[in-house]
C-alpha cells in the first residue's frame, strides 16, 4: 500500500534556531498515528510546515502523490488534508450547524451562492446533521458556539475539518485542558470517528493515556528532529525515549 | 532648472518635513508602543498651535516659553483623553476599530472645542524675534526660522529616539507593546506608563502644531489636513518604525514642496498618489514596520 | 428553527416596509417627504456600508468616493447631457462604481486592519480632491445644481415612491445576501479568517465581492439623493460623510441586520431636531459616537435585543446550564 503523506528530511529554522531538523516519515491510508515530545520539540511547527501555513527551509512533502511543500494552505486543504487546531479555531458567533455547515458548503463549492438562504442547501444541512451526530452535538445544533463547553468547542474544530472530507486529518491536541473523564470519552469519540469516516490520523497529544491508548504507530520528536518511531510497545519500551522525554514526565 | 530654486524649494520642503516628523512620531510611537491608533492626533496638532497663539499673542509670553506651554498643554489634554476614555477599551474585541471610532469623535468633539474657546477666525503668530529675517545659504535667502524648525526638529527627533531606546523608561514603555500582562507581574504600572507614553506624543503634535502657527495662519479643522498627511508619513515609513516616520516626512515634505512649484493647483493630490504608489508595491512601507512580537 | 429565526427579522422589516409605504398620504407636509426621502436613501447607504463593517468586518473609512460618484454620475450628465439622462445616469452611477471599486478594492484590501481603514480614507481623500480642484468639469465647491429628474418623476411624490422602490428591492436583496451561503463566509470572514482559509476558501477574494456589492448600493444611495436636493456638492465625497455613515450603523448596532436602518432613522431625526438650533452639530455626533462606543456598542438595536434576551430567560427558566459538558 501506498503512503498518502510522505515527509522526507525537511528543515525549518527561525532566526537560526533550528526547530524542525530533518524530518521523516510516512503515513499510510486508514493510520492512527500520534506525534509526541517534550515541550519545544516542534510538533506545531511540524503541523504548520504540512497545512501551508509555513514552507519548509529544505525538504520535500508528499501528500496523494503530490509535492506540498510551500503550497498554499487552502490548496492542500482542497487535495484533502483537514486540521483541528490547539487553540480551538472555530466561529464564535454563528450557531454550532452554521459551523459545520459553512464546511460542507466550502466543501461543495457553494459559498458563491448569494441570493438563495443557506437553510435551503439541503445537501450541506444533510451532511451537517450527519457530522453533528457522529460528533454528538445536535442537540446544540441551533445554539451559538460561544455558548459551547470548552470540550464542546474542541470536537466542534475537529468537525469543521470532518466536513471537509479529509483524508488526512491532523489534531494538534485533542484533549488538552480537559479533565481525565472527558479524556475518556473524546479517546472514544475519536477511535469512532476514525472508524466512520475512514481517515488516517495524525494528532500531537501530551497525555500518554491517549496517546497509547488510540495511536497505532507513535512518533518521538525531540529538539526538532524524529527520535525515534515505533509502536506504543516500541516506544514504552525503548530506553531512548524514557530517558529522553517519558523519565521527565513520569 | 534654477537650481537656486531647488535649492529654495528644497528647504521649504524639509522645514515642513520637521513639522510633519514631529506630529507623526508621536502617531507611530502610539501605534508601535500602545498599539493606539489615534485618529484624533492631529486635532492635539491644532490645540498645540491655538494654545500658542494664546500665549504669544494673548498673553504676551516669550515665544519659545510659548512653544514648551503649547506641548505641555497638549500633553495633558492627551492623558486625560487617554486615561478618562481610551482606557476604557483597551482589550475589548475588535478593539483596532473602535478606536478609530473613538478617536475619530475626539476629532468632532475637539475641532468644536476649539471653535467654542477661540472662535472661527484664521489666528496668526510672528515670528519669534530674532528669527524674522533670512540668511543667505549657498546663494539663496532662506528664511532663519525656518532653519530654527529644522534643528528644532532634529533635536527633537534625536533626544526623543535616545529616550526610548537609551533609557529605562523607554525600554519598559517598548516592552508595553509586546506584552503587558508580563510587565505588569514585574510591578510595573502599566496604565500609567500607557497615560506617559501617550502624554508625550500628544506633546510632540502639539509642539509640532505651535512651531508650525508662525508659517501657517491657525484655523479650525487644521487638525484634519495634519492628521492625514502624518498618516501618509507613518504609513510611508512603516507602522511603529522611528525613524522610517522620519524618512517618510522627508519624503512627503519634499514630493509637496515641489509638487506646489511645478503644479501648484494639483499639489495637495500628490500625497494621497505617492501613498497609494507605495503601498501598491510595499505594502508594509518602504521601512519595515517596528517588529511587534507577541508572546 | 431557521424559520423563526427569519421570521423575527421580517416582522420589523414588514412594519419599516408599510410605515415608508403610506407615508406620503398621511403626511402633513411635504418637508416630512423630504425627510422620509432623505432617511430611506441613508438607510440603504448605511446597510450596504455595514455589510462590509458589521458583516465581515471591514471598517473602510472611504465609502463617501462612491456615494459621491453615484451623486456626480447623476448631476453630470444632468448637467451636460439634459435631464432624460437622469435615470439612466442613476444605473450607470451604479456601474461605474462597481467598475471603480473592481479597480481600488484590490489595493486597498492588499492590507488589513487599521492600514486598510487609512487607505480607504487616501482613495477618498484622493476623489474628493479631484472633484474640488477639477474645477471645470465639476464646478468644484460650488457644486451642481438644478437637477430635477425628468417627467413624473419630478413630482416629490412620485420620486420617493422611485426611491422607495430601488431602496427597498437593494434592502431585499442584501437581506438575502445576507443569509446565503455567501453571506455566511463574509461573518465568518470577521470572526476567523484563517479558519475561513483553512475551509479552502478565499479571504480577500471574498472580501473584493462585498467591497464591490457594497460599492455599487452606495453609489445607488448616492445617485437617489442627487434627486432628492435637486444637487450634489463635493460634501457628498468628504470623509465625514463615511463618518457620518459609520456613526449611523454603531449607533443602530453593527450586529444587527435592521441595526444601521434605525440608525439611519434616529441621526436624521437628531439633524432634523438638534442640527437646525446649533452650531455645534459635529461636538453633537462627536459626543454620540462618544457614548455608543464606550457604553453601548452593540448599537440601539443590540442593546434592546439583549434586553429583550434575558428578559425572556428569565421568565421561562428553561435554559441549559452552560457551561457543563453534556455530552456523553
Amino acid at each position: 500500500m501506498e503512503p498518502i503523506l510522505v515527509v522526507d528530511g525537511i528543515e525549518k529554522s527561525f532566526g537560526g534556531l533550528r526547530v524542525t531538523d530533518k524530518v521523516g516519515f510516512d503515513v499510510y491510508p486508514g493510520e492512527l498515528k500520534a506525534i509526541i515530545g517534550p515541550n519545544g520539540a516542534g510538533k506545531t511547527t511540524l503541523f504548520n510546515l504540512l497545512s501551508g501555513h509555513l514552507s519548509p527551509d529544505a525538504g520535500r512533502i508528499r501528500f496523494l502523490g503530490r509535492e506540498i511543500a510551500g503550497m498554499r494552505t487552502q490548496d492542500i486543504v482542497a487535495l484533502g488534508m483537514g486540521r483541528a487546531f490547539q487553540i480551538t479555531s472555530i466561529f464564535q458567533e454563528e450557531t454550532v450547524l452554521d459551523n459545520i455547515r459553512v464546511a460542507c458548503l466550502s466543501k461543495l463549492n457553494q459559498t458563491r451562492i448569494f441570493l438563495r438562504p443557506t437553510r435551503s442547501h439541503k445537501r450541506a444541512t444533510d451532511k451537517t446533521f450527519q457530522i453533528l451526530e457522529s460528533l454528538k452535538l445536535e442537540k446544540f445544533a441551533y445554539r451559538p458556539a460561544f455558548e459551547l463547553a470548552h470540550g464542546d468547542q474542541k470536537l466542534l474544530d475537529i468537525g469543521i475539518a470532518l466536513a471537509l472530507e479529509p483524508k488526512l486529518l491532523l489534531l494538534d491536541e485533542p484533549t488538552s485542558g480537559m479533565s481525565p473523564e472527558e479524556r475518556v470519552l473524546t479517546r472514544e469519540l475519536i477511535r469512532e470517528l476514525w472508524a466512520q469516516f475512514n481517515l488516517a490520523l495524525l494528532f500531537i497529544e501530551h497525555d500518554m493515556d491517549t496517546v497509547f491508548g488510540l495511536a497505532q504507530k507513535v512518533l518521538v520528536l525531540q529538539q526538532g528532529a524524529v527520535l525515534v518511531e515505533g509502536t506504543p510497545e516500541e516506544i514504552q519500551n525503548n530506553p531512548q525515549v524514557v530517558t529522553a522525554y517519558l523519565g521527565e514526565e513520569l | 532648472m534654477d537650481p537656486q530654486f531647488l535649492l529654495i524649494q528644497a528647504t521649504s520642503g524639509f522645514t515642513m518635513a520637521m513639522i510633519l516628523f514631529l506630529v507623526a512620531s508621536g502617531l507611530t510611537l502610539l501605534f508601535g508602543v500602545v498599539n493606539v491608533f489615534n485618529f484624533a492626533h492631529g486635532s492635539f496638532y491644532m490645540i498645540g498651535a491655538y494654545l500658542a497663539y494664546t500665549c504669544v499673542s494673548v498673553l504676551g509670553f516669550n515665544f519659545w516659553a510659548s512653544l514648551v506651554l503649547a506641548g505641555l498643554g497638549a500633553g495633558v489634554f492627551g492623558m486625560l483623553m487617554e486615561s478618562i476614555f481610551l482606557r476604557r477599551i483597551y482589550g475589548r474585541a475588535e478593539e483596532a476599530g473602535f478606536q478609530i471610532l473613538l478617536t475619530y469623535s475626539f476629532i468632532l468633539i475637539i475641532d468644536d472645542l476649539v471653535k467654542l474657546v477661540w472662535g472661527t477666525e484664521y489666528k496668526s503668530i510672528s515670528r519669534p524675534p530674532g528669527f524674522s529675517g533670512a540668511v543667505e545659504l549657498f546663494g539663496v535667502l532662506v528664511p532663519t526660522y525656518n532653519l530654527a524648525i529644522i534643528a528644532l526638529g532634529l533635536i527633537v527627533a534625536v533626544a526623543a529616539w535616545l529616550l526610548l531606546s537609551r533609557t529605562r523608561a523607554g525600554r519598559i514603555a517598548r516592552a508595553t507593546a509586546i506584552d503587558r500582562e508580563m510587565l505588569s507581574t514585574l510591578g510595573v504600572n502599566v496604565p500609567l506608563t500607557l497615560t506617559v507614553v501617550f502624554g508625550v506624543a500628544t506633546a510632540l503634535g502639539g509642539l509640532a502644531g505651535a512651531l508650525a502657527a508662525p508659517l501657517r495662519s491657525v484655523t479650525p479643522g487644521a487638525g484634519i489636513e495634519v492628521i492625514i498627511d502624518s498618516l501618509i508619513v507613518v504609513v510611508l515609513g512603516g507602522m511603529g518604525n522611528f525613524w522610517g516616520a522620519f524618512l517618510g516626512a522627508i519624503i512627503l515634505g519634499e514630493v509637496n514642496a515641489f509638487a506646489v512649484a511645478f503644479v501648484a493647483d494639483w499639489a495637495s493630490l500628490f500625497s494621497f498618489i505617492v501613498m497609494i504608489v507605495v503601498l501598491i508595491f510595499k505594502p508594509q512601507g518602504l521601512f519595515s514596520p517596528a517588529k511587534v512580537r507577541k508572546a | 428553527m431557521d424559520f423563526k429565526r427569519e421570521f423575527k427579522t421580517l416582522v420589523p422589516a414588514l412594519v419599516g416596509f408599510l410605515f415608508f409605504a403610506v407615508l406620503p398620504a398621511v403626511r402633513t407636509s411635504d418637508y416630512q417627504l423630504t425627510i422620509a426621502s432623505n432617511t430611506i436613501i441613508w438607510a440603504l447607504f448605511a446597510m450596504s456600508f455595514n455589510m462590509l463593517f458589521g458583516m465581515t468586518g471591514m471598517l473602510s473609512f472611504g465609502q463617501a468616493l462612491y456615494f459621491g460618484l453615484g451623486g456626480y454620475f447623476v448631476g453630470l450628465l444632468v448637467c451636460h447631457l439634459g435631464a432624460g439622462w437622469f435615470v439612466p445616469a442613476v444605473f450607470l452611477g451604479v456601474l461605474g462604481a462597481g467598475a471603480l471599486s473592481l479597480i481600488v478594492g484590490p489595493m486597498v484590501l492588499r492590507l488589513t486592519g487599521v492600514y486598510f481603514t487609512i487607505l480607504t480614507l487616501a482613495f477618498a481623500q484622493l476623489g474628493w480632491g479631484i472633484v474640488v480642484k477639477w474645477y471645470d468639469f465639476t464646478n468644484g465647491d460650488d457644486g451642481i445644481q438644478g437637477i430635477i429628474p425628468p417627467g413624473v418623476l419630478g413630482n416629490k411624490v412620485t420620486y420617493y415612491y422611485f426611491c422607495f422602490f430601488l431602496v427597498s428591492l437593494s434592502l431585499w436583496l442584501l437581506w438575502r445576501i445576507s443569509l446565503s451561503p455567501f453571506g455566511l463566509i463574509l461573518r465568518c470572514v470577521r470572526q476567523n479568517p484563517d479558519r475561513v482559509r483553512f475551509l479552502g476558501r478565499r479571504v480577500k477574494r471574498n472580501q473584493l465581492r462585498i467591497y464591490v456589492l457594497s460599492s455599487m448600493f452606495t453609489a445607488l444611495a448616492g445617485a437617489l439623493m442627487a434627486g432628492v436636493d435637486n444637487s450634489v456638492s463635493t460634501e457628498m465625497w468628504h470623509w465625514t460623510t463615511s463618518g457620518e455613515v459609520i456613526l449611523m450603523c454603531i449607533l443602530g448596532g453593527i450586529g444587527q441586520f435592521y441595526g444601521p436602518f434605525a440608525g439611519a432613522v434616529l441621526m436624521i431625526l437628531i439633524e432634523d431636531m438638534v442640527g437646525a438650533r446649533t452650531e455645534m452639530w459635529s461636538m453633537v455626533i462627536g459626543i454620540i459616537m462618544l457614548v455608543m462606543v464606550l457604553a453601548f456598542p452593540k448599537g440601539v438595536v443590540g442593546e434592546f435585543a439583549n434586553l429583550a434576551a434575558r428578559l425572556t430567560k428569565k421568565s421561562g427558566g428553561m435554559e441549559v446550564g452552560l457551561g457543563t459538558n453534556t455530552r456523553s
